[in-house]
């Protein structure tokens, strides 16, 4: 196929016309509306294309995408199992997509049930009291968790509570929503293997303490076996507990993380309840919590009376509004078709089959690549780059020829305790066949790493653009058309 | 098994040999038993898709499909068709976060068109590549100027934005510990007075005004940015990028910071999201705007290509001491912007401005004519507008639902505020003002 480079202003021809509005049947009521001083004066460059241009132009940006549809895309932490096609179809239908948000909660019946029904299902399997699908992603249930944290001690009169421990494997969002709600980080090491070591946090835990937030399993895919007694300390201190459930894939027909003594958790819909990642969003962060917390989850609830009528609740007590309205209410849709349809005997097979793929590959590939620990993983899994480093072949090598054979590169360079990370998440959703194509091909970069290791530093050779120059881009940032004519 | 797993007893049975165990559960040996989930889970068995469809069929008949007469953030606007099937390309839908440029271009040159988009739109320089929605972008920039100002911790709000929007700012200056100020409002817009003395106490680190307001009307900043800049705080404007085509952009008022909601740019209802935030701030700010850029850059074969790019501002480097925790964005929600803004063009935009503030007035103006609805406000409105009325309008709003309309917001003491896109026509609107003397 020709390559496409095209920029959609560079279509532009003053005059073409990509739309028809419907005739103005009003005189010219409006006219004059508003005083010249408030109207635009500046040009206004946007492109002028026809219907098909707009088409053709967006269809050969898709070209230059790889996607989940495309092929296996083992990047870890960000659970990138396949995107059911019946949910998009749902979730469009015109029955929820010209619903109002401010529509008289009786002309919405449907969608509050839905959301109701998904909010109480969150709950069952995550082992909760109660949800709010408000937030709109994973660090923003994380921001929305850690003000319900806040929230409850300053409802004690427990003004002093203001650090919260973080692990330093914690995923980067852990710190920065920490910082945005107000909470001062204080890390606690891993141990090698990426466990919290309870020595460690014992001298940290006081009363200035609001909490601690983990992933469990941890970033390393390793679960954290002392968490009974790690929810125990902390819970003694008079901290609560924020579970990240980044990670809560591998847990589904396992364990509940409301079970090992979580307070508070978010789920990403996005990850372990199949919606779509969208190129980056929309995604959606429910929060759940256990019940001594629901009365501050944030405004808007939607509730159910006696009679089975669900209306929508502002309390007093909770931490405020952190939406504009519901969330992100259309990938709910998708999340509660997918629970739907694997059902509550199918739901139980997704974390033990995912963890199997990830072991699977695990023990392929650490004859190769590094494997820094040993033991039964989870979901996912970290090789610490290859095991032979001599020829200087390093992570970000490995994972640009990944590129060159067809398959998406696992996330690198993090976690941050390892120089050379690579961490693995195959899914559930992947069969056998697609990990042993991957095994075979990370064998044979090993091979190419050991015998022509300029060549696998060189990649990728066979993508439609390499080698991209990030430095200049980010000492001279140009960042729109009109920067970019001028440049 | 289902439809979504594909393991076969076989398969199963030598990848276990593989690792070296005898069944799934000995992966799960680590987790002490006490936490093992032994129960059965309270949620229905696996659906077909013909039960599925049924139970989706099924919720949205108890749905009510209204002629939306409504704003408050959330706007009825035409989507066209176009949009729908570009958007259905799973290459785009099924990526994530474009970490791997070289087979992510698609994604990051769409991005690139957006962020260039938003900028002639606003008039400013730079773009992120969008915020979850229009009231987290407007928090988002509350601590960008806060970050900005260093020693300075006030935002002082203008009581003129919408109430929905106000409320997450609160929200989030509460927890982050920002001194929030809301400038009082006078004859339905900023008390421009009020905001002068809040600035004369030296610690205003930025301003937030809305355009248009949550009356709907267009509020006249003449002379406040040069005030704001001389107490060295900056100057954010949410605005509704639509209407941006014709109205004085944020860039030409001195802001150095625009922010909003992108649903009029073409996004169904969808009862309240997915939906937008956009944000675009001068160059001066650039290195302190939240979330992800794309930058155009070349490849090593001189090929034109692009990039994340400045995300050493990020989190996931810069962890507690970045400014933001923005880590995803709403990229496919940019694309539908993207390729509404691309159909629809500066003629397009204009028309759909012109249609809906045409309407708009043809609507208040029968109104009142009613003789029961009266004029609060003499001032300029686009396509929202509010109005006094005797009505009942709980009852109204109620009998015009069971008609098949969404009457206007009811914001109490009377007031209701209606709202006009080029989707209604003078037949629908006379038949709502009809149904409202009837109620």
């Amino acid at each position: 196929m020709k390559y496409y480079d095209k920029l959609i202003f560079e279509l532009s021809r003053p005059g073409r016309v990509g739309y028809e509005l419907p005739k103005n049947d009003f005189a010219t009521e409006g006219e004059k509306a508003i005083p010249s001083d408030l109207l635009r004066k500046s040009s206004l460059d946007l492109p002028e294309v026809s219907e098909l241009d707009v088409v053709r132009h967006y269809t050969n940006l898709s070209n230059k995408n790889f996607g989940v549809d495309t092929g296996f895309y083992p990047l870890g932490s960000c659970t990138m199992k396949y995107n059911p096609k019946i949910n998009e179809e749902v979730a469009t239908m015109a029955q929820f997509a010209e619903l109002h948000p401010l529509q008289d909660p009786d002309t919405a019946q449907g969608a509050l049930e839905l959301y109701w029904n998904l909010q109480n299902a969150l709950a069952n399997l995550a082992g909760f009291e109660e949800f709010t699908l408000n937030p709109y992603a994973g660090a923003h249930g994380e921001l929305t968790g850690l003000m319900v944290m806040r929230s409850y001690h300053k409802s004690r009169g427990d003004h002093k509570r203001t650090k919260i421990i973080v692990p330093d494997s914690a995923h980067g969002t852990n710190p920065a929503s920490a910082m945005v709600a107000g909470l001062e980080v204080v890390e606690v090491k891993s141990r090698p293997n990426g466990s919290i070591d309870i020595e460690d946090l014992k001298p940290l835990l006081n009363d200035e303490v609001a909490g601690i937030m983990m992933t469990n399993p941890n970033t390393l895919g390793m679960f954290e076996t002392e968490i009974v007694e790690i929810a125990k300390l902390v819970h003694e201190a008079g901290g609560l507990l924020y579970y990240d459930g980044a990670n809560f894939n591998p847990l589904l027909g396992k364990v509940r993380p409301g079970d090992m003594g979580f307070d508070i958790m978010h789920i990403n819909l996005h990850k372990t309840f199949s919606t779509p990642h969208g190129g980056g969003g929309p995604g959606s962060g429910p929060v759940g919590v256990a019940k001594h917390l629901v009365k501050f989850l944030p405004n808007p609830h939607v509730k159910k009376d006696d009679n089975g009528k669900f209306y929508v609740e502002n309390g007093d007590e909770a931490l405020g509004s952190v939406s504009t309205f519901f969330g992100n209410f259309g990938v709910m849709m998708k999340a509660y078709a997918y629970i739907l349809s694997l059902g509550k005997e199918g739901i139980k097979e997704v974390g033990p089959m995912a963890t199997l793929n990830a072991n699977y590959i695990k023990e392929s590939l650490k004859d190769d690549y590094l494997l820094p620990i040993e033991g039964a993983c989870k979901h996912e899994f970290v090789f610490d780059g290859l095991k032979d480093k001599s020829t200087g072949v390093t992570t970000l090598n490995v994972a640009k020829r990944l590129l060159d054979y067809g398959f998406h590169a696992p996330t690198i360079y993090f976690p941050l305790l390892f120089h050379e990370s690579m961490m693995i998440e195959p899914t559930e959703t992947e069969s056998l066949e697609t990990l042993d194509e991957f095994i075979d091909v990370m064998h044979k970069v090993a091979k190419e790493a050991r015998e022509t290791p300029d060549e696998v530093k060189n990649a990728p050779l066979t993508t439609i653009v390499r080698k991209l120059d990030e430095t200049t881009a980010a000492k001279n940032p140009i960042l729109n058309y009109k920067a970019l004519k001028n440049s | 098994m289902n439809r979504y797993i594909p393991h076969t007893e076989e398969d199963i049975k030598v990848m276990l040999e593989k690792i070296g165990v005898n069944s799934t559960d000995d992966l799960f040996s680590d987790i002490p038993e006490e936490v093992i989930f032994k129960g059965e889970y309270d949620i229905p068995s696996a659906m077909s898709e013909v039960e599925l469809r049924k139970h989706f069929q099924e919720l949205g008949d108890k749905n009510t499909r209204l002629k939306v007469f409504a704003g408050g953030g959330a706007y009825d606007h035409y989507s066209p068709s176009v949009i729908g099937h570009l958007l259905s390309r799973s290459e785009f839908y099924t990526a994530y976060t474009p970490y791997q440029p070289e087979i992510s271009q698609g994604t990051l040159q769409y991005i690139f068109e957006y962020q260039s988009m938003i900028c002639e739109l606003t008039g400013l320089e730079a773009s992120n590549a969008s915020m979850y929605d229009g009231a987290t972008a407007t928090a988002e920039a509350a601590m960008m100027m806060v970050a900005s100002a260093k020693k300075k911790n006030r935002v002082a709000i203008s009581a003129t934005l919408a109430p929905r929007v106000v409320d997450v700012v609160k929200t989030y200056t509460k927890f982050h510990g920002v001194d929030l100020t809301v400038i009082p409002e006078k004859d339905g817009v900023t008390d421009l007075e009020a905001l002068a003395e809040v600035l004369e106490g030296g610690d205003v680190a930025g301003v937030i005004v809305p355009c248009p307001n949550k009356y709907g009307i267009v509020e006249d900043f003449t002379g406040l940015a040069e005030k704001v800049h001389s107490v060295k705080a900056l100057l954010a404007m949410n605005c509704d990028p639509s209407t941006l085509a014709v109205l004085r952009t944020p860039a030409e008022w001195g802001a150095d910071i625009a922010c909003g909601d992108g649903q009029t740019l073409g996004m169904p209802l969808q009862f309240g999201g997915p939906y937008l935030g956009f944000m675009a701030c001068s160059k001066a700010q650039l290195r302190k705007m939240p979330g992800r850029v794309v930058g155009a850059t070349k490849d090593a074969d001189g090929k034109r290509a692009f990039v994340l790019t400045l995300q050493a501002r990020e989190q996931h480097i810069r962890r507690e001491k970045a400014t933001s925790n923005i880590c995803s964005n709403q990229s496919l929600m940019a694309l539908y912007a993207t390729v509404y803004v691309a159909l629809m063009g500066k003629k397009g935009l204009e028309e759909v401005n012109k249609l809906s503030c045409d309407g708009a007035h043809y609507l208040y103006n029968k109104l009142l004519a009613t003789g029961k609805f009266h004029k609060v406000f003499d001032k300029p409105f686009l396509k929202e507008f509010t109005v006094r009325t005797d009505l009942d309008v709980k009852k109204v709003n109620e009998y015009l639902a069971s008609k098949g309309y969404m009457g206007g917001i009811d914001l109490g003491n009377g007031l209701v505020e209606f709202a006009v896109t080029e989707k209604r026509t003078k037949e629908e609107i006379d038949e709502l003002v009809t149904l409202m003397l009837e109620a």
